[in-house]
């Protein structure tokens, strides 16, 4: 292992901690800019929703994993970057405006959030957010001059320098992955400036924040604007690649699967967001091999171990029938969610750290290095 | 007049079902902290319970009722067991989490077991009506608002009356001082989910006859739920209840007066309006900080 000697501030707020970084990044990207040459088309529709995904999920990030604020109403930030693109849009504004347009009236509507969220505290918080969801999405159905109701509305293709894209091109993919790099490396950039840090001090403790100095009410504000302006951007591409939204689209649940990308992925760093965004996605290719292949996997290795015909084709057909089964994803979904929260909190990029440490320390990995500590109930509420 | 009494009755039954569930909400975070997201899926699954004693295995309705609350209570002892106790005093959002998680998966396993269509209880109160001069008010409706008279009485009884109501107002005060106390704190958090599951469950078999029961009722009235406990005061007992029946009233009379689509939103605007002027609820205590 390289043990990295930090020596002035310097090293401690560089982007990445060494130059081992660059290379390991570097052939990521190398390998997603091949990607759409090697991949099936359906796998490449995936991956940009995975790049759309974690882009919010960064966005989640900076609010709920490195500022504290739970926020559950991320699906309507969503939901107002990709109807001000489309509204924008069939008013003939070109590409790169509505973009930035989306982004901005995304970013001040959260400012205008996170004002009324200074008061507000963990649970009442997260119900705050909640109800504004809620009235964004009944606002959407209702303002039919606007947002043509529950019908819903088109979107075409992005045009960009007057070629149009469509949503299945490399090129839309290449648009996707880039917002996603940028959003990145802005929130590192974010992160090591002094607002980031304020962020972090506020999530640690407010009250210690606020005796250094920190401005805590602007910088939750900021906070929200920041990630509700991404969560914006992120919408423009949402409603690109589904080229139809309606409000229905919107709803709680998509604000939960936001948060489950970032419990999942792990709640500390930007790897998680990435990785919690592979696994929300690829949650339904898995079901339909789950439905598909797999009942016929488990026939071919009951019969190895000697079932007979009979019996194989009865596994099987069991199989099937429990793999089709109509809420099988809500049910994953939800035992995914208590198993991550009670055994894993870290999320997968927390594993990944540990599997890291144990070929780094071996034979000498400890398992009490990740260990939760003990604690007594502290009372939130009077705080 | 007539129209706005017959509003307000009706708003008054439908809020008494959202005191309730927002009773088992205030019920558990009084005595844990713990906010459960789950709370109207397990008045669902009370339902579905209830339906499965009455309606499919034919039993008499207060037997059936009887055995849906057992049954519950059982089921939130289990499901405190396995899911929040471990990560009790863990940050607030692991919990929420969690019991999202419980919830989503109790959507859809009772959707997978009952199927996706509307059930309904036959209730003894099903068909009447009582009439006060041209005033037409439906026995289902009056029995809900009675129910949650009586379950508030009785729970008053046994929080003020009883040992174990005062172990558990104590535990809820300070956890730690009750373990030194020598209250068995654990036990006494088991109990108290059984109890919010088996008032949970009274709401959802008082509800079956005006909405019917199916997987997706908890996640609706629940989150309507959640600004009831809010307006009273996340703490407060009497103030769920309050708050419920102002919710209840709220929507009704915004379903009646006002444009459609403000129905549904009224509550909420109310209670973001309550949270930005008094944070801490109607009757809700403010706490100090002390460093």
């Amino acid at each position: 292992m390289r043990f990295l000697f930090k020596t002035d501030y310097e090293d401690d707020i560089r982007l990445f901690p060494h130059s081992g970084y660059y290379v390991s990044y570097g052939l990521l990207l190398a390998v997603l800019l091949i990607a759409p040459y090697v991949l099936s088309s359906y796998l490449m529709s995936q991956l940009v929703f995975v790049c759309i995904y974690a882009t919010v999920g960064v966005a989640l990030l900076i609010l709920t994993g490195f500022t504290g604020q739970a926020s559950l109403g991320h699906a309507a930030f969503l939901a107002i970057g990709a109807y001000t693109a489309a509204y924008l849009q069939k008013y003939g504004v070109p590409f790169p405006v509505y973009f930035l347009a989306a982004g901005l009236l995304t970013g001040l509507i959260g400012a205008l959030v996170g004002f009324p969220a200074l008061r507000l505290q963990g649970i009442y918080l997260v119900i705050a957010t909640i109800s504004f969801a809620f009235i964004v999405e009944e606002i959407l159905a209702r303002w039919e001059s606007v947002t043509n109701g529950n019908e819903g509305m088109r979107i075409k293709a992005v045009s960009l320098f007057g070629v149009a894209v469509s949503r299945d091109s490399p090129t839309f993919y290449f648009l996707c992955l880039a917002v996603l790099v940028l959003t990145i490396v802005g929130t590192l950039n974010l992160l090591r400036s002094p607002t980031g840090r304020a962020f972090v001090a506020i999530r640690d403790s407010e009250t210690a924040a606020r005796s250094m100095g920190v401005n805590v009410a602007l910088y939750k504000v900021k906070s929200f604007a920041i990630s509700a302006a991404i969560t914006g951007f992120a919408g423009v591409l949402f409603a690109h690649k589904l080229s139809f939204i309606s409000p229905e689209m919107f709803t709680l649940q998509l604000s939960i699967e936001f948060i489950i990308v970032i419990l999942i992925g792990g709640t500390f760093s930007l790897h998680g967001a990435v990785l919690g965004a592979i696994f929300i996605v690829m949650i339904d290719p898995f079901l339909t091999y789950l439905k598909d292949d797999m009942p016929g996997i488990i026939a071919g290795i009951a019969a190895t171990f000697g079932a007979g015909t009979q019996a194989a084709a009865n596994v099987q057909s069991k199989v099937a029938a429990f793999a089709s089964l109509n809420g099988l994803k809500g049910a994953i979904y939800g035992i995914i969610i208590v198993l991550f929260v009670l055994f894993e909190p870290l999320g997968l990029y927390g594993r990944w750290l540990k599997i890291k440490l144990f070929f780094q320390l071996f034979p000498l990995y400890k398992r009490a290095t990740f260990k939760r500590q003990k604690i007594y109930v502290k009372s939130e509420r009077n705080r | 007049m007539l129209d706005f009494v017959q509003q307000l009755v009706s708003g008054v039954a439908l809020g008494c079902v959202y005191g309730l569930i927002a009773l088992g909400f205030v019920l558990v975070y009084k005595a844990t902290e713990v906010v459960n997201f789950a709370q109207g899926d397990l008045m669902m699954l009370g339902g579905f319970f209830a339906f499965t004693f009455i309606g499919m295995m034919g039993l008499n309705y207060w037997v059936g009722f009887a055995g849906a609350v057992a049954a519950m209570a059982l089921f939130g002892m289990l499901a405190e067991r396995v899911v929040v106790r471990p990560i009790l005093g863990y940050p607030q959002f692991s919990i929420i989490m969690a019991t999202i998680g419980l919830g989503y998966f109790l959507r859809s396993v009772s959707g997978m077991i009952w199927g996706t269509d509307d059930f309904k209880i036959d209730t003894p109160f099903s068909q009447g009506v009582l009439r006060i001069g041209s005033l037409v008010l439906a026995h289902d409706k009056l029995s809900v608002i009675a129910a949650t008279g009586i379950l508030c009485a009785l729970l008053w009884l046994f929080f003020n009356k009883t040992t174990l109501g005062t172990a558990m107002r104590a535990s809820s005060e300070n956890m730690l001082a009750a373990y030194y106390m020598g209250i068995p704190v654990k036990r006494v958090v088991s109990i108290v989910w059984a109890i919010s599951a088996a008032v949970a469950t009274c709401a959802g078999v008082l509800l079956a006859p005006i909405t019917f029961i199916h997987s997706n009722v908890g996640l609706v009235l629940g989150l309507k739920a959640f600004p009831a406990a809010v307006l009273g005061g996340f703490g407060s007992i009497p103030g769920a209840v309050v708050g419920g029946v102002l919710i209840g009233v709220i929507e009704s009379m915004a379903g009646f007066y006002l444009a459609e689509g403000w129905k549904d939103v009224a509550p909420y605007i109310v209670l973001l309006a309550v949270l930005l002027l008094k944070p801490e609820g109607l009757f809700g205590l403010h706490v100090r900080k002390k460093v």
